[in-house]
């Protein structure tokens, strides 16, 4: 299985991500500079967090409109895995591939720190290889974390199954039901504002991140199987 | 227009323009006479700014030189945008300290942005990846709406430039005391890796080669940055808000990336930051480091405003810019490479072997001067120096010990220190992972950070307690450059260097001169025992406020080498049944502490006494324990003394506590500042390793009641629950803020 990370200008967390992927997973990862033509040579697509385009006017406002953001559509469109941490979550929001949008943190203050997270949906892509309701503990490091969307979007997540992680016990930025990561209806794009890529190494203070990428490359081989 | 404006030169010397640029008569004289003429209004703007003390050190040379600079691992000392150590398999560390006080004193966010930036490209400048990034603050008491809202704003500039930009704030230190209240301290350091075949210089050689300015477009701001950096503030300084430049952190990420392309490619000659004086300085030094000229046409300068003079081009301080000399011919290879991060590269010069720096606007020779003159040539003062009177008081002192009546409810107190207590409200706004290398976070004595595809750390730190500094300048350098190794080595580092941040106040007062001097004597002689010259640094004077001086703040930055990445240690206790170990003596010494500042109200006598022979076999006995697994903890016992070093090896331990038994007086024993202290802990089956290893007494347990529990010959000295100490530690910072 073969990974994009995706770097627009700006972006600061690609490095880790794309040794998370490379030296902690094991899995082949490539870095796509934003102005790439073709996803199509890749099997997962990874957004990563940082600051793109400075996040001026609005977190990922800019960057959705990058020649690279039509191939994440299309590969979404696809059923390939699209992961979103941070400000790629954010871009994913202003993309319009999950509902919702994003606030400035209660508190106004950049946050960064260990949180404790519940995975609330383990059946997909992303967390099959966590149990239901285990509690995980992976980083974060946003100013604009305030997940928000209206009462319909709210109640449709609900009833999908689309929540697959929140914070458990103090909710760091204000987000609504605690929200820490969202995934589209059909199950292939997640969203999180927690940073997995910074959670693969147990000397870095915790591993708890390593099984959403295991989870992944799971997925992938299995439904690879099935179609060879 | 505003060309019109400025005098003539005959004008400029009759009006003595030059006094309102900072340059004295005797200066403009030495300018006339190095020119043959008269200098014109740029040329005067370009020698006020090359000749402040920001650029020229011209009073503070004498003092540097003081300094060791030179080492078997020292690849580069003093003089380019940053030092360089080796650290061995063909790899090297590259940093520097900095300090943006003034622009922070009247605008804060922006003050403190602009620093963190213009230290990240001293860093790439000389070709090296930024790494991480650390500071040093001080600030007013946090009980007046100023104080609060400078302390509020730097922190948030700091992280927002580091956050956006994507290097991690790993560590700093922070101290509030009331001398600095009109006149913070910004001090912020970056460090770097770099391979020894990509390593940088700024020197414009080869004659016809081509002169490119990369990055941000040049606007009005920050004009005379580095003069208004040289003086004192006073109430009027509010009016100088436009010498503060403003930050742009997402263009600097590209300028770094960039960068860091480029330094690869064998096109490039020399490159250097537009920092300080920005065209003028970059462009002049480079010429004179090399032996050569530059010639510019400014017409050509991308500019972010409309009919821009010469003069204001060459003394605009707008970040995010960096001048590069390439090999002729190579031009349009480095435009395309710029432009692939949307950045701009553009020729505006060349190299010649006239030895002068030489500008051209709309067609005409605007200035015309030896580059070696503003470079190199600058006046060296040598200050008087006198002996302030309250030191010969304070040494006249006997060690007094301050009265305690309870001493539970005083360790409580310390802890709520803002000096003391936990600085989370502070790095919790900072992303100290980024980049996924962090080791040792921020809260512990030095941070450490992995070096990816080895086995090897990096440990840093940065220190100055600027209470002993002022009781006796002296004993407080070497006290700072001790305690820096303290750190490093506690963190399992040996080492390697130093740079340092001289933050005073005038060097007219003959006082304050005295206080330079001493304490570049106790930082070098320190320097020399320890092992750790000086690789580079800066110097900030006149931080004053109407003219009340801060304390003396020689501010230390120091890099160990971690040898295996195993060897990082912490402050924290590990786990229940280790033994807790105090290496060093503890002597009656209250001068500058925290004890005698929350008794009196103020600090006086005599500064903590210092034997750097001790120092050094301590620091090696305790790496050695370190490198040989045998130490589980370990904690430089510092401000508040051994009740304050055991309750914050308590704080970042779950459910442990802490059985401790104390000899001597109480009060010396539980909150002496006595140095070359260390509280360590040990797991029981090395203890006979590490006691055959280390001059160390065994002074207690962990346990794993989370208690601690102090007791003396005649009983019970005091406990409580460690969730009671963390409570007072953790939201005291938070609490003055509300």
């Amino acid at each position: 299985m073969r990974f994009a990370v995706i770097v627009f200008p700006g972006s600061n967390c690609d490095v880790d991500m794309y040794h998370a992927v490379k030296d902690e997973l094991g899995a082949e990862v490539e870095y796509v500079w934003h102005d790439r033509e073709s996803l199509d040579e890749y099997d997962g697509i990874l957004l990563p967090g940082g600051f793109s385009y400075g996040d001026y006017l609005r977190s990922g406002a800019i960057a959705r409109f990058s020649n690279v953001m039509k191939e994440v559509v299309k590969a979404a469109e696809a059923g390939k895995p699209v992961l979103g941490v941070c400000n790629g979550f954010q871009i994913l929001l202003e993309a319009g591939l999950l509902p919702g949008a994003m606030r400035r943190n209660e508190s106004l203050k950049f946050i960064c720190r260990q949180v404790e997270l519940t995975v609330e949906n383990n059946h997909t892509m992303f967390s099959s290889a966590y149990e239901k309701n285990e509690v995980i503990t992976i980083p974060i490091a946003h100013g604009e974390g305030n997940y928000y969307c209206d009462e319909e979007t709210l109640a449709k997540l609900k009833e999908n199954n689309q929540i697959v992680f929140t914070y458990n016990g103090s909710n760091p930025n204000g987000s609504l039901e605690d929200i820490a990561g969202i995934i589209n209806e059909k199950g292939n794009v997640l969203g999180m504002m927690p940073h997995p890529e910074r959670a693969v190494d147990e000397l870095l203070g915790g591993a708890d991140g390593l099984k959403l990428f295991q989870s992944i490359v799971k997925q992938w081989r299995e439904a690879h199987v099935v179609n060879a | 227009m505003s060309l019109m404006l400025e005098p003539n030169p005959e004008q400029l010397k009759a009006q003595k323009v030059y006094k309102e640029m900072g340059l004295s008569d005797e200066e403009f004289a030495m300018i006339e006479k190095i020119l043959g003429r008269l200098p014109n209004y740029t040329e005067i703007g370009l020698f006020s700014v090359m000749w402040s003390e920001h650029c020229s050190y011209k009073n503070s040379k004498p003092v540097l030189k003081k300094f060791p600079t030179t080492g078997e691992k020292v690849l580069q000392g003093p003089g380019e945008g940053a030092g360089i150590v080796d650290i061995g398999d063909g790899q090297a560390v590259v940093f520097k300290i900095e300090s943006h006080n003034h622009p922070s004193a009247i605008e804060p966010y922006q003050g403190a942005a602009t620093g963190v930036g213009g230290i990240i490209r001293d860093v790439f400048s000389m070709g090296a990846r930024p790494v991480a990034m650390l500071n040093s603050l001080r600030f007013g008491e946090l009980d007046n709406a100023r104080t609060k809202y400078l302390f509020k704003e730097v922190v948030a500039g700091i992280a927002g430039y580091g956050n956006c930009i994507g290097i991690p704030t790993v560590g700093g230190e922070i101290q509030f005391e009331s001398a600095y209240e009109g006149n913070p301290l910004v001090n912020a350091m970056c460090v770097g890796l770099i391979d020894h075949k990509d390593i940088q210089k700024g020197q414009a050689h080869g004659v016809g080669n081509t002169v490119m300015y990369v990055g941000a477009k040049t606007g009005r701001d920050g004009i005379h940055g580095a003069t208004f950096a040289s003086e004192e503030l006073t109430d009027q300084s509010e009016e100088k808000r436009p010498a503060v430049q403003v930050g742009d952190p997402f263009m600097e990420k590209l300028l770094l990336e960039a960068c860091l392309e480029l330094v690869k490619s064998d096109a490039l000659v020399g490159i250097q930051d537009m920092g300080a004086a920005g065209l003028t300085s970059s462009s002049a030094e480079m010429a004179s480091k090399a032996g050569s000229g530059i010639e510019m046409n400014l017409d050509l300068v991308p500019q972010r405003e409309t009919g821009m003079t010469a003069y204001e081009m060459m003394l605009s301080e707008s970040q995010e810019r960096m001048l590069i000399v390439v090999k002729k011919g190579r031009e349009q290879e480095i435009v395309d490479l710029f432009s692939k991060y949307e950045l701009e590269a553009v020729a505006i010069g060349r190299v010649t072997d006239d030895k002068m720096l030489r500008l051209i606007h709309n067609g005409e020779i605007v200035a015309n001067v030896p580059a070696d003159a503003l470079a190199e040539e600058a006046p060296v003062y040598y200050k008087p120096s006198r002996e302030p009177e309250y030191y010969r008081e304070f040494q006249a002192m006997e060690n007094e010990i301050p009265a305690v009546a309870d001493y539970k409810e005083t360790l409580i107190k310390l802890l709520q220190q803002p000096t003391i207590s936990s600085k989370e409200w502070v790095y919790d706004q900072y992303d100290y992972m980024v980049r996924t290398n962090t080791v040792v976070a921020p809260g512990s004595d030095a941070a450490v950070i992995r070096i990816r595809g080895t086995r090897k750390g990096l440990a840093m730190t940065t220190d100055c307690n600027s209470r002993y500094m002022y009781l006796d300048p002296e004993t407080g350098g070497k006290i700072a450059v001790a305690e820096a190794a303290r750190n490093i080595v506690c963190s399992g580092g040996e080492p390697l260097a130093i740079t340092d941040n001289l933050n005073f106040g005038s060097p007219e007062k003959p006082e304050i001169f005295w206080q330079i001097e001493k304490s570049a004597d106790g930082i070098s002689e320190a320097c020399r025992i320890l092992n750790t010259p000086v690789i580079g640094g800066n110097v900030s004077l006149y931080n004053e406020t109407n003219g009340a001086a801060i304390y003396p703040t020689p501010v230390i930055g120091m890099v160990g080498l971690v040898a295996d990445i195993e060897h990082a240690t912490t402050q924290s206790f590990k786990s229940a049944g280790d033994l807790i170990y105090l290496l060093g003596e503890t002597k009656d010494e209250f001068g500058g502490s925290e004890l005698q500042k929350l008794t009196y109200g103020k600090i006086f006598g005599k500064a903590p006494e210092l034997d750097l022979e001790k120092e050094a076999k301590f620091q090696n006995q305790v790496l050695q324990a370190i490198r040989e697994g045998l130490i589980a903890s370990a904690h430089d016992v510092a401000e508040g003394g051994l009740a304050v070093a055991a309750s914050e090896s308590l704080m970042g331990s779950d459910g442990l506590g802490a059985n401790i038994n104390i000899a001597g007086n109480t009060v010396s024993a539980l909150f002496s500042e006595s140095q070359s202290r260390f509280l360590l802990s040990v797991k029981k089956e090395h203890q006979q390793a590490f006691e055959s290893l280390v001059d160390a007494r065994l002074i207690g347990e962990v346990t794993d009641l989370p208690v601690l529990q102090i007791s003396s010959e005649e009983g019970l000295v005091l406990a409580e629950q460690v969730e009671v100490l963390k409570e007072a530690w953790k939201g005291a910072i938070q609490c003055l803020l509300n």
